[in-house]
């Protein structure tokens, strides 16, 4: 089957950018444009009408106007590396591509301030911010090739959040261009900035309220002391209990995660990171800060390890020897690859008291499905990333395979959690928005959409199953009219 | 038909007294809901008949930002006042809005929201802030250094929109990017977009040992000696700098954790701080962490002083504090990220607060922050512009009039005259 190429609107459009941008940023030719048809989530795949690979952030503004003058919906890309679909194109949209927006201008450690291009690479930001003894905290597994615009739609975490908070608490001002082409900046270099906070609303919000073109980063002091180890045990239910106690004994690690046999049999398989054999669950838990206290801390986790059934403790002793043990944990996602042909990557939390029972119960539906379940997740914040594992050759298995994942999320919502919690929604899992928020939850979330974007350019089709129709009132209220007149109401006082 | 006839049946509701005056602005009645079902009801109610709301919780905070255009309904959330939930594995609590800051941290033990109550004592009855006040006035003070300022620590949010509509935003979750980040959104808000019944909010742990650095530091030794613990790898929970018109500066550093860590890291400070320190530098052992003696923003019960909150990049906070004191303010705040408040006292001529405030307001948007005017006595207030120029205000009048069309909540509180 072919599809007629360049609707009547996208060739409009295409005239018009033709005029104000050079030549070398539109890509036309249908096999190019193949190679932008997914992200990081190569299930979906969609052909883009256009690809603008933008050299500056006023072409990005010159994009968007045009996109705007002929409605035509746009997406926004960094590298690509999105688990959840939000960089999806649309099929007779512009696929905005910034990861040629590079320029790192200035790194300020008096100021703990980096000002960056939306395209600048995660680790990069961390990279120039070391010698000055600092570092950029958010560090999602992808952080070599992630870029800092892609952070900000999807208000990125990564393993040490639970101490340090998401990519939101990183952030103090963008610029961003809005869906109808305006360039404005939110939020100012320092916290508190008047007015609603916008900025706060716009990091997560997926590309669908407009594209940032810089960003002003909070840097973090390094700390003085680092310590990884590593825990084994039988099983996820020790590893879990011992999570729970570790934090309540009121220290909080920069990092706890947890792998489970099947995790671990793949990693080993895939990066020999020799992880405690016969483990039935690794636990590694980071700590960081005074040297003083960490050491102190250090004792107190191998202790509870130790009373939660821990058979095997060992803690780095350098750099290297804490790099060897994170070495499993962060191959673990490419390392199932091995082990299974196909996987889906679920992203769902759960409130940490849940774990052990939730995993209990995903272990029964991964039994009774007969659909194999790897497990590698942060545990210090219940944010779950079960593998489930299937062959698409196999008559229906990728059925059975999409509904254990569903059943996975539907047990996260039940305990009181979360669809997602660092990938997305986008066009993954919008369809189980409803199972998490109410009709009235999602049109109250979808009445930012119309302040922003009444016209649902910018990357439709995400987070919301169905979108609000902007300008559509629920409930009968007063009109604007009547407010601007106190005594136009219905009442005589 | 009167107010109160068009709310009857719906919640309790009274007339207002005399002292009731919202920042002078005359409400006819006050309507306390008792519940987010109640609070729906009564805003239906108020948008059927075009009343206009002004959200009260203690009323500590209720004069911040402009005096409303109308008043016909002060919505009291006093009847939400329990704790919902307090999970103490997951480090999470839920309270109703009308929650009192202070007996949520009685009922929380070993764990706590970490927000310092800028306005303690004040209020109706002294009660100080209600977790609703705190929450629609993004309250933050000096360790929110170490946990973030409150916007990053409500995780949930359960609220009645103008028209009546029930919705939650988030959950009770920490780690959570399904859908727009709302709590972010109304936190901050000042009661203009939605009225908040219950928040769900982010706990730490109290930790074992608190102290506090405390040295007097001239003002020409301030700038290299806030460089010197805002660079240190000594992680204070907050870093403070107080510092009044007649040339009296400080720097206060406080630092949570274990007994031995926080006395190690408390010792070396204060030595360290010696070279810059024109006085005696003590260390202090805070017995009970939320006990925290730093001066009040404004201290008597009655005094209504110009209270300013004024920003800027770390490196210019020394200079930001030398414009404020030139001026005749008393600042305190947190040097660590940025954020201070200034005072001038209530008999201060409104010309001069206006000079102070345009001082400041030029200052600060060099120094890549901004001020605004929280409170000011009823003389001055009129003859100052509050809130300065506010990016993105375009689209915060269109977020405005997508969440309550017909300008019910508190109009013309908030920037722009929203």
């Amino acid at each position: 089957m072919t599809r007629t190429d360049h609707g009547s609107t996208t060739s409009a459009l295409l005239e018009d950018l033709r005029g104000s941008l050079p030549p070398h940023t539109l890509v036309t030719d249908p096999s190019e444009r193949d190679t932008y048809a997914c992200d990081g989530l190569a299930a979906y795949r969609v052909r883009p009408g256009l690809v603008v690979l933008v050299d500056t952030a006023e072409q990005v503004a010159t994009t968007v106007q045009a996109c705007a003058r002929h409605r035509v919906p746009f997406v926004a890309r960094g590298s690509g590396t999105g688990l959840s679909g939000g960089a999806l194109p649309h099929a007779d949209g512009v696929l905005i591509v910034t990861s040629r927006l590079r320029t790192l201008h200035e790194v300020r450690a008096e100021d703990q301030r980096a000002v960056v291009d939306p395209g600048v690479i995660n680790l990069e930001v961390s990279k120039a911010a070391n010698p000055l003894g600092y570092y950029f905290a958010p560090d999602p597994s992808s952080q070599q090739i992630c870029s800092i615009g892609g952070n900000v739609a999807e208000n990125s975490g990564g393993a040490h959040c639970l101490k340090y908070g998401f990519t939101a608490g990183h952030v103090l001002s963008l610029d961003v261009v809005t869906p109808d082409g305006e360039t404005v900046t939110l939020g100012t270099e320092a916290p508190d900035a008047p007015g609603y906070d916008l900025l706060g609303a716009f990091v997560g919000s997926e590309g669908t309220l407009g594209v940032a073109t810089r960003a002003t980063l909070r840097l973090t002091r390094l700390p003085e002391e680092v310590r990884t180890c590593l825990a084994g045990f039988a099983s996820t239910d020790e590893a879990g209990g011992a999570t729970s106690a570790i934090i309540a004994d009121g220290i909080v690690p920069a990092a706890i995660e947890i792998m489970d046999a099947l995790a671990i049999e793949a990693a080993e398989e895939a990066v020999s990171c020799g992880y405690p054999e016969g483990a039935g669950a690794v636990l590694v838990v980071e700590l960081d800060g005074p040297a003083v206290e960490v050491a102190q801390e250090l004792e107190r986790v191998q202790r509870i390890c130790a009373d939660h059934g821990c058979f095997e403790f060992r803690a780095a002793e350098d750099a290297a020897e804490r790099a060897e043990i994170w070495k499993g944990r962060k191959s673990a996602f490419a390392a199932v690859g091995r082990i299974s042909p196909d996987y889906i990557v679920q992203d769902g939390v759960v409130p940490r008291t849940s774990l052990p029972e939730v995993l209990r119960e995903m272990g029964r539906i991964s039994r009774e499905r007969g659909v194999r379940v790897a497990n590698v997740f942060h545990a210090g914040d219940g944010n779950l990333h079960p593998l489930v594992l299937f062959d698409a050759s196999e008559d229906g298995a990728t059925e059975r395979a999409e509904e254990v994942s569903g059943m996975i999320l539907d047990l996260c919502i039940e305990h009181g959690g979360s669809i997602t919690g660092e990938h997305g929604v986008g066009a993954d899992k919008a369809r189980y928005m409803p199972r998490m928020f109410s009709d009235e939850d999602l049109d109250t979330m979808q009445l930012v959409r119309c302040a922003f974007d009444p016209e649902h350019l910018a990357n439709p089709g995400k987070i919301y199953p169905t979108p609000r129709m902007c300008g559509e009132r629920p409930r009968l209220v007063h009109s604007a009219d009547e407010a601007a007149d106190p005594g136009a109401g219905a009442l005589v006082f | 038909m009167s107010v109160e006839g068009a709310l009857s049946g719906v919640c309790a509701v009274r007339p207002a007294e005399v002292q009731e005056d919202v920042d002078g602005v005359r409400p006819e009645v006050v309507a306390r809901p008792v519940s987010t079902q109640e609070t729906s009801a009564l805003m239906r109610a108020c948008s059927t008949h075009g009343l206009r709301v002004v959200v009260r919780g203690h009323g500590s905070k209720l004069a911040w930002g402009a005096p409303p255009e109308r008043v016909d309904v002060v919505l009291e959330t006093t009847g939400m006042d329990g704790l919902v939930e307090h999970s103490r594995g997951d480090l999470i609590a839920t309270a109703g809005a009308g929650m009192p800051l202070a007996r949520l941290q009685q009922q929380l033990g070993p764990h706590q929201l970490v927000v310092d109550d800028l306005a303690s004592g004040r209020g109706r009855d002294g009660q100080g802030s209600t977790l609703g006040g705190a929450i629609a006035t993004n309250l933050s003070g000096a360790r929110r250094l170490w946990a973030g300022p409150l916007r990053d620590l409500v995780i949930g949010m359960r609220v009645v929109l103008a028209d009546g509509t029930v919705a939650k935003a988030g959950g009770k979750v920490v780690k959570n990017v399904a859908g727009y980040d709302l709590a972010k959104l109304l936190t901050g808000s000042y009661g203009t977009l939605a009225v908040i019944t219950e928040a769900t909010v982010r706990l730490h742990p109290v930790p074992e040992a608190t102290r506090w650095v405390r040295a007097p530091i001239p003002p020409s030794g301030l700038a290299p000696a806030l460089r010197h613990v805002i660079d240190s790898q000594l992680v204070p929970h907050a870093v403070e700098v107080h510092a009044t018109p007649a040339g009296e500066a400080s720097v206060g550093v406080c630092f949570g954790g274990t007994a031995d860590g926080t006395r190690a890291r408390a010792d070396t400070l204060a030595a360290e701080l010696q070279e810059w320190a024109g006085g005696t530098v003590e260390v202090e052992t805070v017995e009970d962490a939320e006990t925290d003696d730093r001066p009040a923003p404004t201290s008597p019960l009655t005094d209504r002083p110009t209270l300013v909150r004024t920003t800027s990049r770390l490196s210019g906070i020394p200079e930001l504090v030398a414009v404020a004191t030139g001026h005749g303010m008393t600042v305190t705040g947190s040097a660590g990220v940025g954020v201070l408040r200034a005072t001038l006292p209530e008999d201060t001529a409104a010309q001069a607060v206006a000079e102070a405030v345009q001082a400041l307001r030029e200052t600060s948007a060099r120094l890549g922050g901004s001020t605004v005017v929280l409170d000011a006595p009823p003389s001055v207030k009129p003859r100052l512009d509050l809130w300065g120029p506010v990016p993105g205000l375009a689209l915060m009048r269109r977020v405005k009039a997508e969440f309550d069309p017909g300008r019910l909540l508190a109009p013309g509180r908030f920037v722009g005259g929203l």
